[in-house]
C-alpha cells in the first residue's frame, strides 16, 4: 500500500518560492562548498607547512613506530620486602577475626587478608559468635578503600595536623568550661564497654553530657524494655523456639531492632517431621518478612495498633476497645487464637514506633511465656533515647551548649531538621566531629577529626549480654586518622595508647580466655542472665493504644533499604548497585504506593522501549515539609492508604557525583517516628529507574518456583507437589531425565560439586550477592548500564509475585484456560496474569550459573571458551572468549554477563576499579575481565581449588564443610539456604539435600541437568 | 671492467657494512682472477698480493693477542720469626672455630684478627679465648673495651682449645697478607675487557688499510694489464649481451609458479614462526640491579632453592626472598673468596655486588649495625605468566615433588638468571600429559586414585587423567 503522505523536512518548504528549497532539490548543500578555493590555490598548498607527502610520512612513521613499539614486551619489576613480616607469605591469605558495629549494623567477622591488605569479609562461625554479616557489612570492606574519605583533620575547614586539631579541641573545651557552657558528647549507640568507660572518664573530667543518638531510632522499643526490665536493651528473640510467629509491622528479617534474626527464624522454617513454624505478618510496606510470611495482611499502621490491641485482648484476655474493619478482625483474631494456643511456642513482635505498642508486645510475650522471649539474650545495639535527643536539641538551639563533640553521627543529614541543627552547630563556640568523610556535619563543625575505618582500629563490643567481641585492625590506617578513643586518651593527657587501655580493660570481660586467644577468636562468650520476668501494666498500654486514629490522606511509613540501611555507606558503589530485594531497583530510593492508590492519583510504572522501567514523580507533604519529585514505584502488597519511603539516600556532602542518587527522606522523620501522616500529589514527568527485573509474576509457570502448602506436603506423595516433567518418547510418557540426546560426562570419580538452594530458608537478604561481588571482582557498571539490563551480578535473587492470591491459584488458573476468548480465554487470561495481585505471595529465588551437566552454552561457543569439567563446573576461559555472546543467547537461565565495556581503568566507569585505592579490594586470585568477554558464576573455582590444594599439601581428604565455606555465596548465607558441597562424598551434607524429596532442578524439562538444585518452597498456610 | 665496477661499488656504497663489502670484494676478486686466467698468466702478481694480505692479517691478529702477560708475583714472604705455632694447623683451626665470626682482614661479628698477636700478649689471649665473658665480668680494661667496641656480642668460650692450638691460630693470623694472585692470562681487574676491545679495533683498522691498499693495487694492476694488452695488440673480448637471466626466468611460467609457491610457503613458515614466538620470552636474561649469581649460591655453595624461595612450598608464588633472608648469611659474608672470582667477574666485582645488598638493606659493614635506611631492590621479573593463568608453586613443588630445575633449568649453573622454559600453554599441557601424579602416601589421593585407576585400567595416573587439562583448572 503506497502512501501519498508528504513529509516536511523544514518549514522552509511551506513557502512556495523558496530559493533554498529550489537549490536543495538540485544540490546536496544549499551553499557551494569552497573546494576550489582550497585546492585551486596551488601556491598556498605548496607553501603549506604540511604537505600531503608530509602527512603520508607522518602516518607511515607513526604506524611503523607503533607496531615496532608493540613488539617489545613490557619490563615488569618484582620488589620483595626488605624485611618480610613473619605472618605474610606472598600469595597466601591470612584470616583474622574481628567484629563490626557502626551504630546500625553489627557482626562477628573473619577478614581475609592478602599481603597485608584486607580483601574480603566472611562470617566468624566460632562458638559464641552470634551475628552474621548482612549485605552492608560484606560491602563495608570497600568503604575503607574509598578515596573520598577524610584524609586528615580539618580545623576551620583547612587541613591541619593532629597536634593542631587536639589543641583546638582542648582550647574549645577549656573555653566552654570557662564560660559555663555545656559540654556535650554526641555519639551513636556505644556498644563498647571500654569506649563507654573512656567516655565516662571524659564526661567526669569535663563535666560533659553524653548523648547516644541513633539515626534510625529504636527508642520506643528500648524505652519499653527499660520500663519492664530496668536496663536499656532489646530482646534478642530466638525465633527457632517458636512454632507461631506473629509480626505486627516488624520487619525482623530486615533491619528491625538491628536485624540478625534470620538464622534463628529459618531454622524453624524447614519442614521436618511434618512440622514447620507458621508466620503471620501484619504490615503496610512489603518487606522481606512479609515476603517470607505464610499469611501476610496489609494494614495501615493505625490498623496495626488496633490489631495489636485485639491480639492482646485474645491472648491475655484484655478488654480494651478495638475499632478494626471486619475483614481485618477475622484475620487478626485467627492469628491471635493460634498464638494463644501455641502458648510458649508462640511469639509476637512489633515494629511500631510507639512505646505502648512495644510494651504491649512484651506483655503479650509474657502472657504467652514465650520461649523465644523468656531467657533470651539482651542485645545492646540500640541505646538512643528520643527524649534525651530532643532535650539536647532544644538546649542546642537555645544556646546552652558551649562545646559539642560528635563521633559516628551525621545529624546535619539524619535529623528531621538537619538545617536547623547545622545552623546551630555553626553558631556554637566550639564543635568537633569524628567522621569518616567530610560530611554535612563535618562541614559545619569547627574541627573535623578524621576517623579510621573499623578495619583500621582496635575495639571491643558487647553486642549481647555475655558475649564480648574484639575488633582488631587489619591494616595500618590508610590516611592520617585517629580513632575517637585514642583522641579521648590524648585529651585526657594519658600517655597510654588505646590498645593498652583496651587490653587492660578487656581483662575484666575475658572469661577463661587469654587476650591472645580472644583476639584470635574475635569473641569471648560466657553465661549471662537473659531476659527476666519484668512487670508491666499491659492493660493501660492497650487502652492507650486503642485510642490510635488515622489522620490525613496517607500514612507514610519510613523504612531502611537492604542496600543502604541508614545511609552511612551511601558512597559504596557495591551497595548502590545492589538491587533492592523487593522492588529490584538499584541506584534509587522511591515512594512505594499500592496500585489502588496509584490509579486514583494517576501514577504509574511502565516499561519503555529499551526495557527500562519508568515511573511517575510525586510530591509528598508531611506537616509543613514537602519532598519534591520523589519517584514512584507501584508496589504490590502495599497497604491501601499507606506510602513507603526509605531513608539513607540523597546524601550530597563529599559524595562522588554518581553516588548522589535518590531523595533524602530524613526531613520527614519528624519526632523520630517512622509513621507520618502525609499527602501525595502527582508531580508530572517520568523518572528513569535502573530496575533489573521487569518480569513481576511467574505467569503460572509453577515449575520455576515450586510451591506447596505444608498440608499437601505432609499428605501427598512428592509426585503431586514436586512433579517430574514428562516428555513423550515413542509415544510413552517418560520422565525428562530419562531422555537424553547427550553423551554424558563421567562424574562418578573425584569431586562433583553441587549447590543446594532451599527456597524455604532464603529470605532474600542479599548477603550472597555482595559476597560474590567481593570474591569475584565483579565490576560496578553504574545506573545507566543497569537500566540497559547490563548489570554484572553473577548471582541475582529473582523475586516473583503471584498474580492471584497465591501461586497455587496462578497455576490453577493457567491450567483451566480454555480457548482464546471468553472468561477462561488464554488471550485475556495471560494478560491478567502479568499483573501481580494486590496482596501477592512473594517468592525469592537466587539464580546463578546452574553449571549444567548438559550445558547449552558449551555447544554453541565457536571457540570452545566455555567447557565442562568432570567436577561439574561449567568453565569459562576468559582469554579464549571472543565475545560472540552466543552462549548467553543459548542460556535458558540468563546468567551469563557480558563485559560491554572495559570497566577497569576506564574513566567512564568511575567506581572502585578505576581508583588506585579502590582496586586494593580486588581478589588477586581472580582475573579482572576485559571488554568483550563473557563472564559468569564459576562456583568460586579459585576457592574450591585452594581447598583441594590445602588438603593435598596436608596429605588428607577434604574435611567436612570445607567446600561449603569456600563458595562465597554459601559461606555468606547465614540462614542455611545455600549449601555447597561434593555429591561424590557420602559424608557431605549436600548428598542428603540432593536426595531430599523437595529437590528439583530449575527448568528441568529443558534437560540441562544442572548442578544447582532447589528445594520446593513449603508454606504453612 | 670488473675492477672499475669494484671501485664504483666502493664509492657508492661507502656506508655499507664493511663485512658486506669484504664479501663482495672477495667474490669479485675471484672472478677477476678467473678472467685473467683466460687472458694470460699474469696472475703471479695477484698471488703475491694475496700472500702479502695474509701476512698482514696474521700479524695484526697476533698483535691483538699479544696482551702483556703480567708476571706472577713472588710467593708470600715467609712467616715472621716470632710465631711459634704452625700456621697450616692454625688455618684449619681458624676455619673450623673462628671463621663464623672473625675474618683476617676485616671486621665481622668480631674484630679482624690479622696481627692480633701484636695487640695483646699471649697469656691475655689464652684467657680471653678460654672464657672471655669471665674477663669482661672481672673488669679487665682491655676486655671491656673490646666488648664495647663490638656491639656487646659475647664471644663463645673455647675451653677445648689448648694453648698450642691457640699458638697455631695466632701463627696463622700473624702471616702477612698475601698479595692477590692474578690468574694467568687475566690482567688486572677491568683491563681484560678493554684489551680485547683494543685488539679488535686493531684488526679492524688493519683490515681497512689492507683493503685500501688492495683497491689501489687493483686499479694499478688493471691499468698495467690494459697497457700490456694495448702494447701486445691484444683485443679485449667483450661478451655479446644475451637475454638477461631474470628475463628468461620471467618468461618461464612454470618456474615463476613454482618459485612463487615456494616463496609463499617459506614466507608462511617464517610468519607463523614469528607470530608463535610473540610473547614467548624463553632465554630472557635481563640485567638485574644486583648481579646475583645462582651459580655461586645454588651451585658452588649448594644452598637449597627453597631456602630462599621458601614461599614455593606453601604459596602460589615462589617468592623473591626478602633481603633479611640474604642477611642470614651475608651478615658474615661481606666478601667472596679469591677462588670465587672468574675470568668474567672479579672478586672486586662480586664484593661490590654484596655491598649493593648492604646498601639496600641498610647494613653498615664497619659498625656491623643496621642503619635503618633501606632501599628495596627493584628486581626485573623474568618469569611473567599472563594474568589469566593461575599457577601455584606449592602444587608442583610440595604436592607433586617436582624439582625446581624441571621448569627453571640448571639454575645452579647460571651466572645470570634466565628463563629456561618457554612457559607456553603447549609446554604446560605436554608435561601434564606425560607426568605421572605422585600419589603415594598422600591420603587425599587414596579414593580418587583407586577409582580412576580402575576406570582407566592403569596403575599410574597422569595429570591429564586427573583432569589437569581442563580449562578452568588454570584459567579463572
Amino acid at each position: 500500500m503506497s502512501s501519498n503522505k508528504k513529509y516536511w523536512k523544514s518549514v522552509e518548504e511551506l513557502s512556495d518560492n523558496s530559493s533554498i528549497v529550489e537549490t536543495l532539490k538540485n544540490n546536496e548543500f544549499a551553499e557551494p562548498i569552497p573546494v576550489d578555493e582550497f585546492l585551486g590555490n596551488g601556491e598556498a598548498l605548496s607553501s603549506s607547512p604540511t604537505s600531503r607527502r608530509d602527512f603520508l610520512k607522518f602516518v607511515g612513521f607513526s604506524t611503523a613506530a607503533a607496531s615496532l613499539a608493540a613488539c617489545e614486551g613490557p619490563v615488569h619489576k618484582s620488589i620483595p620486602y626488605v624485611v618480610q613480616p613473619e605472618q605474610i607469605i606472598p600469595g597466601v591469605w591470612n584470616m583474622y577475626a574481628t567484629s563490626y558495629f557502626d551504630g546500625f549494623d553489627f557482626a562477628n567477622l573473619l577478614v581475609k587478608s592478602r599481603e597485608g591488605r584486607p580483601i574480603k569479609i566472611e562470617n566468624n562461625t566460632i562458638e559464641g559468635a552470634r551475628f552474621a554479616a548482612n549485605a552492608r557489612v560484606h560491602a563495608s570492606i570497600l568503604s575503607m578503600y574509598d578515596s573520598s574519605r577524610l584524609k586528615q583533620p580539618l580545623v576551620a575547614g583547612k587541613p591541619a595536623s593532629w597536634d593542631d586539631a587536639n589543641a583546638a579541641v582542648k582550647k574549645g573545651l577549656a573555653d566552654a568550661k570557662a564560660k559555663g557552657g555545656q559540654v556535650v558528647l554526641l555519639t551513636g549507640t556505644i556498644a563498647s564497654p571500654t569506649t563507654q568507660k573512656l567516655i565516662n572518664e571524659f564526661a567526669a573530667a569535663n563535666g560533659a553530657r553524653h548523648i547516644q543518638y541513633d539515626a534510625v531510632s529504636s527508642s520506643a522499643a528500648v524505652d519499653a524494655f527499660e520500663a519492664v526490665h530496668g536496663e536499656r536493651g532489646l530482646v534478642d528473640y530466638d525465633f527457632s523456639k517458636s512454632d507461631l510467629i506473629v509480626s505486627v509491622g516488624a520487619d525482623f528479617l530486615g533491619d528491625w531492632q538491628g536485624g540478625g534474626f534470620d538464622s534463628g527464624y529459618t531454622k524453624g522454617r524447614i519442614p521436618a517431621n511434618g512440622k514447620m513454624s507458621r508466620h503471620f505478618q501484619f504490615e503496610s510496606n512489603m518487606t522481606l518478612s512479609g515476603a517470607s510470611a505464610d499469611k501476610r495482611v496489609p494494614m495501615t499502621p493505625t490498623q496495626q495498633k488496633q490489631a495489636l490491641v485485639l491480639i492482646y485482648n485474645v491472648v491475655a484476655g484484655g478488654s480494651a476497645p478495638v475499632s478494626l474493619d471486619a475483614k481485618f478482625t477475622a484475620e487478626v483474631t485467627k492469628a491471635a487464637q493460634q498464638l494463644k494456643s501455641a502458648g510458649s511456642r508462640g511469639v509476637l513482635v512489633t515494629g511500631l514506633d510507639d512505646k505502648n505498642a512495644q510494651l504491649l508486645a512484651l506483655g503479650i510475650n509474657q502472657a504467652l511465656a514465650s520461649q523465644a522471649y523468656v531467657g533470651a539474650p539482651i542485645r545492646y545495639v540500640r541505646k538512643g533515647s528520643d527524649a534525651q535527643m530532643t532535650a539536647f536539641l532544644s538546649d542546642l538551639t537555645s544556646g546552652k551548649v558551649g562545646a559539642l563533640i560528635m563521633s559516628g553521627v551525621n545529624p546535619a543529614y539524619t535529623l528531621p531538621d538537619g538545617k536547623a541543627f547545622a545552623d546551630a552547630v555553626k553558631a556554637l563556640p566550639f564543635s568537633a566531629t569524628f567522621t569518616l568523610r567530610d560530611d554535612e556535619t563535618a562541614k559545619v563543625s569547627k574541627v573535623a577529626l578524621a576517623a579510621p575505618h573499623f578495619l583500621e582500629t582496635w575495639g571491643d563490643l558487647e553486642l549481647t549480654k555475655g558475649t564480648y567481641s574484639l575488633t582488631q585492625p587489619l591494616i595500618r590506617p590508610l590516611f592520617n586518622t585517629k580513632q575517637f578513643e585514642e583522641a579521648l586518651l590524648s585529651w585526657a593527657g594519658s600517655p597510654s595508647t588505646y590498645y593498652d587501655y583496651l587490653r587492660a580493660n578487656a581483662a575484666n570481660h575475658l572469661v577463661g580466655k587469654s587476650w591472645n586467644q580472644a583476639v584470635h577468636d574475635g569473641v569471648c562468650a560466657h553465661e549471662a542472665p537473659g531476659v527476666g520476668a519484668g512487670s508491666l501494666d499491659a492493660a493501660s498500654a492497650a487502652a492507650a493504644l486503642s485510642q490510635a486514629k488515622a489522620t490525613g490522606d496517607f500514612e507514610l511509613v519510613l523504612y531502611t533499604k537492604t542496600g543502604l540501611g541508614d545511609g552511612q555507606q551511601a558512597n559504596n558503589p557495591w551497595l548502590q548497585e545492589f538491587p533492592d530485594p523487593i522492588s529490584r531497583v538499584s541506584w534509587d530510593n522511591y515512594v512505594t504506593i499500592s496500585k489502588f492508590d496509584a490509579d486514583k492519583i494517576g501514577m504509574e510504572n511502565k516499561i519503555v522501549a529499551n526495557g527500562g522501567l519508568n515511573g511517575s514523580y510525586a510530591n509528598i507533604t508531611v506537616g509543613g515539609k514537602k519532598l519534591d519529585n520523589v519517584p514512584v514505584i507501584v508496589q504490590p502488597g502495599q497497604a491501601h492508604g499507606t506510602l513507603g519511603l526509605s531513608v539513607g539516600y540523597g546524601r550530597k556532602a563529599s559524595m562522588q557525583e554518581e553516588m548522589q542518587v535518590g531523595v533524602n527522606a530524613y526531613p520527614l522523620y519528624i519526632g523520630f517516628n517512622s509513621v507520618q501522616s502525609a499527602k501525595i500529589t502527582n508531580a508530572g514527568g517520568e523518572h528513569e529507574f535502573a530496575c533489573v527485573q521487569s518480569q513481576k509474576t511467574l505467569m503460572g509457570r509453577g515449575d520455576i518456583i515450586k510451591e506447596t502448602t505444608l498440608e499437601v506436603f505432609n499428605k501427598e506423595n512428592a509426585e503431586v507437589w514436586n512433579p517430574m516433567p514428562m516428555v513423550s518418547l515413542d509415544h510413552q510418557e517418560t520422565p525428562v531425565t530419562k531422555v537424553d540426546l547427550w553423551e554424558s560426562f563421567d562424574q562418578t570419580t573425584g569431586h562433583h560439586f553441587n549447590l543446594s538452594i532451599d527456597l524455604n530458608a532464603c529470605t532474600g537478604c542479599g548477603a550472597c550477592v555482595i559476597a560474590c561481588h567481593a570474591e569475584n571482582n565483579v565490576p560496578v557498571v553504574g545506573k545507566s548500564e543497569v537500566r540497559r539490563s547490563r548489570d554484572m551480578h553473577w548471582l541475582r535473587i529473582d523475586r516473583y509475585y503471584s498474580s492471584e492470591e497465591t501461586f497455587a491459584k496462578d497455576d490453577e488458573k493457567k491450567e483451566n484456560f480454555d480457548g482464546l476468548w471468553g472468561d477462561k480465554g488464554s488471550l485475556g487470561g495471560f494478560g491478567e496474569m502479568e499483573e501481580p495481585a494486590d496482596n501477592p505471595q512473594v517468592a525469592f529465588q537466587p539464580v546463578m550459573c546452574q553449571h549444567c551437566n548438559h550445558a547449552p552454552c558449551e555447544t554453541v561457543c565457536p571457540v570452545a571458551a566455555t567447557s565442562h569439567s568432570r567436577q561439574g563446573h561449567n568453565h569459562m576461559a576468559y582469554n579464549r572468549c571472543v565475545g560472540t555472546r552466543y552462549c548467553a543467547n543459548n542460556c535458558p537461565y540468563k546468567v551469563r554477563r557480558f563485559n560491554w565495556f572495559l570497566y577497569n581503568h576506564n574513566e567512564e566507569f568511575p567506581y572502585n576499579m578505576n581508583d588506585d585505592l579502590g582496586r586494593m579490594v580486588l581478589n588477586p586470585d581472580v582475573n579482572v575481565r576485559s571488554r568483550g568477554v563473557m563472564e559468569k558464576c564459576s562456583f568460586c573455582i579459585q576457592s574450591t581449588q585452594a581447598v583441594i590444594l590445602n588438603a593435598k599439601r596436608a596429605g588428607r581428604p577434604v574435611a567436612k564443610g570445607e567446600f561449603n565455606d569456600a563458595c562465597a555465596c554459601s559461606a555468606a548465607c547465614s540462614t542455611g539456604a545455600m549449601t555447597f558441597g561434593d555429591v561424590n562424598d557420602k559424608e557431605d551434607a549436600i548428598v542428603e539435600l540432593k536426595n531430599n524429596e523437595r529437590m528439583y532442578h530449575l527448568l528441568e524439562h529443558v534437560g540441562t541437568q544442572p548442578n544447582v538444585f532447589y528445594h520446593v518452597k513449603v508454606r504453612n498456610t | 671492467m670488473d675492477i672499475v665496477f669494484l671501485c664504483r661499488f666502493f664509492k657508492r656504497n661507502a656506508t655499507f657494512h664493511s663485512v658486506f663489502a669484504w664479501m663482495a670484494f672477495v667474490r669479485i676478486l675471484s672472478i677477476t682472477v678467473y678472467n685473467m686466467k683466460k687472458l694470460g698468466n699474469h696472475y703471479s702478481i695477484l698471488k703475491t698480493l694475496f700472500f702479502s694480505l695474509a701476512l698482514l692479517l696474521s700479524a695484526s691478529v697476533s698483535m691483538g693477542q699479544a696482551a702483556p702477560a703480567a708476571p706472577a708475583p713472588e710467593a708470600a714472604a715467609a712467616a715472621p720469626a716470632e710465631a711459634k705455632g704452625d700456621p697450616a694447623a692454625g688455618k684449619a683451626l681458624f676455619n673450623s672455630n673462628c671463621a663464623a665470626c672473625h675474618k683476617l682482614d676485616s671486621k665481622s661479628t668480631g674484630p679482624a684478627l690479622r696481627g692480633v698477636a701484636g695487640k695483646h700478649d699471649m697469656s691475655w689471649i689464652y684467657k680471653w679465648v678460654h672464657n672471655s665473658s669471665e674477663m669482661i665480668k672481672s673488669g679487665d680494661a682491655a676486655a671491656v673495651k673490646l666488648f664495647e667496641e663490638n656491639n656487646h656480642s659475647v664471644m663463645t668460650a673455647f675451653p677445648q682449645l689448648s694453648e698450642t692450638d691457640i699458638n697455631n691460630i695466632i701463627a696463622y693470623t700473624s702471616e702477612p697478607k698475601a698479595e692477590p694472585v692474578t690468574p694467568p692470562g687475566a690482567g688486572p681487574p677491568g683491563t681484560a675487557a678493554a684489551d680485547s676491545g683494543i685488539s679488535n679495533n686493531v684488526i679492524l683498522g688493519a683490515l681497512i688499510v689492507v683493503l685500501f691498499i688492495l683497491v689501489i693495487m687493483l686499479v694499478m694492476v688493471n691499468r698495467v694489464l690494459n697497457r700490456v694488452a694495448e702494447k701486445n695488440g691484444l683485443e679485449i673480448v667483450t661478451k655479446e649481451p644475451g637475454t638477461p637471466i631474470w628475463k628468461a626466468f620471467a618468461k618461464n611460467q612454470f618456474l615463476v609458479l613454482v618459485s612463487t609457491i615456494v616463496l609463499m610457503l617459506a614466507g608462511g613458515y617464517y610468519v607463523y614462526g614469528y607470530l608463535m614466538q610473540v610473547g614467548v620470552d624463553q632465554n630472557y636474561e635481563p640485567v638485574q640491579p644486583i648481579h646475583y649469581s645462582h651459580r655461586i649460591h645454588a651451585g658452588s655453595n649448594g644452598i637449597d632453592c627453597k631456602y630462599c624461595h621458601s614461599a614455593a612450598r606453601v604459596g602460589k608464588n615462589a617468592g623473591i626472598p626478602s633481603l633479611n633472608v640474604c642477611m642470614n648469611c651475608h651478615k658474615n659474608i661481606s666478601e667472596v673468596s679469591d677462588t670465587t672470582a672468574t675470568a668474567d667477574h672479579t672478586k672486586a666485582f662480586y664484593d661490590g655486588e654484596i655491598q649493593k645488598l648492604y646498601n639496600a638493606v641498610g647494613w653498615d659493614k664497619a659498625t656491623q649495625k643496621y642503619t635503618g635506611k633501606t632501599q628495596p631492590v627493584n628486581w626485573v621479573r623474568i618469569h611473567n605468566l599472563p594474568d589469566f593463568v593461575y599457577f601455584n608453586h606449592s602444587q608442583h613443588v610440595t604436592v607433586a615433588g617436582i624439582e625446581c630445575q624441571t621448569c627453571h633449568g640448571p639454575v645452579q649453573t647460571y651466572e645470570v638468571m634466565k628463563q629456561f622454559a618457554p612457559l607456553t600453554m603447549g609446554w604446560c599441557v605436554n608435561c601434564h600429559r606425560k607426568t605421572e601424579v605422585k600419589m603415594e602416601g598422600n591420603a587425599y589421593y587414596d579414593k580418587i586414585h583407586s577409582e580412576l585407576a580402575k576406570k582407566y585400567g592403569v596403575d599410574k595416573l597422569t595429570e591429564a587423567q586427573m583432569g589437569g587439562l581442563e580449562c578452568g583448572k588454570c584459567h579463572y
